[in-house]
């Protein structure tokens, strides 16, 4: 005899991840066992050994009890996790993914329906749509998950009657196309009798559409979005000198489109560009091209200083979108509610910023869908409002691309709310930013690469801010900063504020300083201190006052790693996030020797071939 | 993409991702057949290196066989080597072998204790020094906060309910009741001091996909997984009192291949020849939630 097959037949079919959800005690894990049992998917024995601890224990059997795999369950009688279990067809493999309907754990049923291409979603006939049918229903929505089939379970319940089953149908159905989604098919089925999973009813005969296995095998396979524009968000820049490896290889999983050896690749937000030399592999021939879906590494023709969190596009394709604040609909399951003037962590690809949340335009009950106005959104919400961030990422929208328009947000060490960016917005910086967008595309790159620089000179390009109150000794310590750093050989420039204004600034300085253009004139001094950087130089700015909105100018034209801030001042009357605190009442060399300090810990002092800076 | 490279890619990803966020990370090595796997996967995703230390549990009850090939490994391919022990319980002989333990027991004590400890720094790490060849204590102690592990989601029940990162509290517990939610290809990767991760890379493998995954690379495995004529093979590898070899004809990756797809094991469990499992009621969970792998 043959022995059943309980995993996946490699050789000659396709795989396809589906989720079961639904409320709970609607039979989610009975409509599992059922179709365990009906495909020949259990070990051998399994369904009789189940069966002799049910009558041992002189309890009823029930197919649900096939998946009690863990000591937990078992106990408290719920599923607790997305486990997961294979059976198959003629056509394909499939693995299920049992979620839980209890909500306490919808962070599981999400983590279940992530990795799902499609869905069961099970209704009780005899209780219809609960709370939690329609929050399901929702999350399989927001999650992107478009194939889905709802089985009206326990039929036998309601004698196989056509009413019920039609008007929860129709009370469904109308829930579902708010939400944009509709349903492939409604199954009429009785998982606990085995009617209409894998067979055809005799007992209602009424109804005439496909069974379960038949519905699932007429499911699509999802297409990576090959034909998208490329975008790949940056994992790293690998430079493993160790046993001499040269190679400079920068590493990211393709979320949508194609790259090939040749092409011409800008990153963003930076807006970077080079041309992508070659398609690195190990233990394999080296790709011309490689598509979504791949873990790749190139590397390029022209050395650009590139780091995590960047998305490498190409030149000839659509953008992505530049920005720090952002219009989203999010979900959250966070324990504290998520509230304003609070900074959480935004996750994107692979850009980790800070963020808060500005404002709400309105709070939805997932189940009913009734619009609340309110100011905070608590666990399991779903909300459209107005993110603002640190400092800008790039990202698509929802309607462009998907893989690139989702994000995650952490509160306190935990991921606590997932969502989907509808639009872009305008934010204080996008003024400064999109000439930088344009200086980075157009920039005439030098042969010499920014790390045989920084290995000739040893020491990395670096902007040391010195700013303070106005009499505190600020200049003074810049000055003395310089003399010392160029006494230890140091390639280093000095250069005050005040040095711009009749060159530089000469055009919008009329006479009097007052009235001026001050986010002008922080723009051009950061563009002077950009250009100063290229050429490998340390450059120390003396400044008045700088205040956290100068300070957003000025990250937005050099990368914030390579500036250091030194506020100098008595009280604590500035809003900057300086690196360092002098009070100005120390002598002058002890303040240069902790500014030198922290600039020996930060590496700027020393050249490493291994540097992940670079 | 086929089903093996949609594996790969994804397990090269998860690999990136934990470099990316954890600066003190390692990699367990039980030289099995998964680890092995993960390790390949590891030389993939960081073409040909491997950037962070391998972690190897010894027992010193392991088939002499399995320690010359990860000293074999571990020099020609350049790896960061470690090993941790439980030198205490090895020298009172507290072990199931003595007698003086029950398998579980014995393997809290050799294998997770010696895991938590080593992980922790509190216990010595002896460092393979590639110049002379001989392992030394090392001099870092520093807590390991990413520890990347080769366990697969269909090898018993309460591996399936892991996630691709895991974590780990202050005494290694696993609260399993109240795991992260993980969607979009999101980790947790920010943790609280003292706490770790457990990085899974291979969660979404079966023991096929690892065989067909072996051949497909070539990559080099330990002969006891083969028969060499007396009709038995190890299907899964441990400490050799409490490890039984399966019956089997298969000399070679084709023939492991070729066996499991005839579903000849289908109604055995892969670790069905390691005893421990067995009297911890088969679901392995108790020694887990302790730490074990």
């Amino acid at each position: 005899m043959e022995h059943p097959i309980n995993k996946r037949d490699l050789v000659n079919k396709t795989d396809m991840n589906i989720v079961i959800v639904g409320h709970v005690d609607h039979g989610k894990s009975t409509v599992i066992g059922r179709l365990l049992a009906d495909t020949d998917s259990l070990p051998l024995g399994k369904l009789e050994q189940v069966k002799e601890t049910c009558r041992r224990n002189s309890k009823p059997f029930e197919y649900a009890f096939l998946l009690d795999a863990l000591k937990d369950e078992q106990s408290q009688g719920i599923t607790i996790d997305a486990a997961r279990c294979f059976f198959q067809t003629e056509q394909r493999n499939y693995i299920i993914i049992d979620a839980p309907g209890h909500i306490e754990f919808l962070k599981n049923m999400i983590t279940g329906a992530a990795r799902a291409e499609a869905a069961l979603l099970v209704i009780d006939a005899s209780e219809g749509v609960r709370e939690n049918s329609k929050r399901h229903g929702y999350m399989l929505s927001m999650l992107g998950i478009k194939q889905i089939c709802v089985l009206v379970n326990k039929m036998d319940l309601v004698n196989y009657n056509e009413r019920p089953f039609r008007k929860i149908e129709r009370e469904y159905r109308r829930f579902l196309r708010k939400i944009d989604l509709e349903a492939a098919g409604f199954i009429p089925v009785s998982a606990a009798e085995g009617e209409n999973i894998t067979n055809h009813s005799e007992k209602m005969q009424w109804y005439k559409g496909k069974n379960v296995l038949e519905m699932l095998d007429s499911f699509k396979k999802e297409e990576l979005p090959e034909d998208k524009p490329f975008r790949m968000p940056v994992q790293d820049v690998y430079k493993f000198t160790k046993n001499n490896d040269q190679r400079r290889i920068i590493a990211g999983t393709i979320e949508s489109g194609r790259l090939s050896v040749g092409d011409e690749v800008v990153f963003y937000p930076s807006g970077k560009r080079t041309k992508v030399k070659t398609i690195e592999a190990f233990n394999s021939e080296m790709p011309k091209t490689l598509s979504a879906g791949w873990a790749c590494g190139f590397t390029v023709t022209e050395q650009i200083y590139v780091k995590r969190g960047e998305i490498a596009c190409l030149a000839e394709e659509p953008k992505p979108k530049v920005t720090g604040r952002v219009l989203v609909n999010l979900f959250w399951l966070g324990k504290k509610p998520f509230v304003k003037d609070k900074t959480y962590i935004l996750k994107l690809g692979t850009a980790r910023v800070g963020v808060q949340l500005e404002s709400i335009n309105s709070v939805l009950d997932a189940s009913s869908l009734d619009r609340v106005k309110k100011d905070y959104i608590e666990r399991y919400e779903v909300a459209e409002c107005i993110l603002s961030m640190d400092r800008h990422i790039a990202f698509d929208l929802m309607t462009d691309n998907a893989a690139t328009s989702r994000f995650v947000i952490v509160d306190e060490y935990e991921i606590s709310g997932g969502g989907i960016i509808m639009q872009d917005l305008e934010d204080h910086t996008s003024w400064v930013r999109d000439k930088v967008l344009m200086r980075n595309y157009k920039w005439i790159g030098s042969d010499i690469s920014a790390e045989t620089r920084a290995a000739k000179y040893n020491q990395k390009a670096a902007l040391v801010l010195v700013t303070g109150e106005k009499g505190s000794p600020r200049k003074e310590i810049a000055r003395t900063l310089e003399k010392q750093l160029f006494d230890d050989g140091r390639l280093v420039y000095y250069l005050g504020i005040g040095s711009l204004l009749y060159g530089v600034d000469a055009d919008i300085v009329s006479g009097d300083i007052v009235p001026f253009n001050r986010k002008e004139h922080i723009r051009r001094l950061t563009e002077v201190s950009h250009i100063m950087l290229e050429a490998g130089m340390i450059l120390i700015v003396s400044a008045i006052e700088l205040n956290q909105e100068d300070l957003d100018v000025i990250y937005t034209g050099i990368p914030p790693e390579r500036i250091l801030t030194v506020w100098v001042g008595k009280g604590d009357n500035t809003d900057l996030p300086a690196a360092i605190k002098l009070s100005g009442s120390e002598d002058i060399e002890s303040s240069v020797e902790i500014i030198k300090e922290l600039m020996t810990k930060q590496g700027i002092l020393s050249y490493n071939g291994n540097s992940r800076g670079f | 993409m086929n089903h093996l490279d949609k594996l790969e890619n994804r397990s090269v990803h998860i690999l990136r991702e934990a470099y990316a966020n954890f600066r003190n990370l390692c990699m367990l090595w039980s030289i099995g057949k998964d680890s092995t796997v993960l390790l390949w996967l590891a030389r993939k995703a960081f073409f040909g290196h491997v950037p962070f230390p391998l972690i190897h549990i010894d027992t010193h009850y392991k088939i002499p066989e399995m320690v010359e090939y990860r000293d074999r490994l571990a020099l020609e391919w350049k790896l960061d080597m470690i090993y941790g022990e439980n030198r205490e319980a090895l020298d009172k002989k507290q072990t199931y072998p003595d007698g003086n333990a029950t398998r579980i027991e014995c393997c809290k004590k050799l294998k997770t204790e010696a895991l938590v400890n080593t992980l922790s720094g509190k216990w010595p790490r002896y460092r393979l020094n590639h110049e002379k060849g001989i392992y030394e204590i090392d001099s870092n102690t520093e807590p390991f906060t990413g520890v990347i592990v080769g366990v697969r989601a269909d090898e018993e029940g309460s591996r399936s309910k892991e996630r691709y990162f895991s974590p780990r509290d202050k005494n290694s517990d696993w609260d399993i009741g109240d795991q992260p939610p993980e969607f979009w290809g999101q980790y947790k990767t920010d943790f609280a001091p003292n706490t770790h991760i457990r990085i899974h890379p291979l969660l979404d493998w079966t023991e096929l996909d690892i065989w067909e995954y072996i051949k497909r690379e070539k990559i080099p495995t330990v002969s006891l997984y083969y028969n060499k004529g007396d009709g038995k093979r190890y299907r899964s590898l441990g400490c050799w009192p409490c490890t039984f070899p399966v019956e089997s004809d298969a000399r070679n990756v084709d023939e492991i291949i070729a066996e499991l797809k005839t579903g000849k094991f289908s109604n055995i469990a892969e670790r069905s020849g390691r005893a421990q499992d067995k009297e911890d009621g088969g679901g392995l969970e108790e020694l887990r939630r302790g730490g074990y792998m």
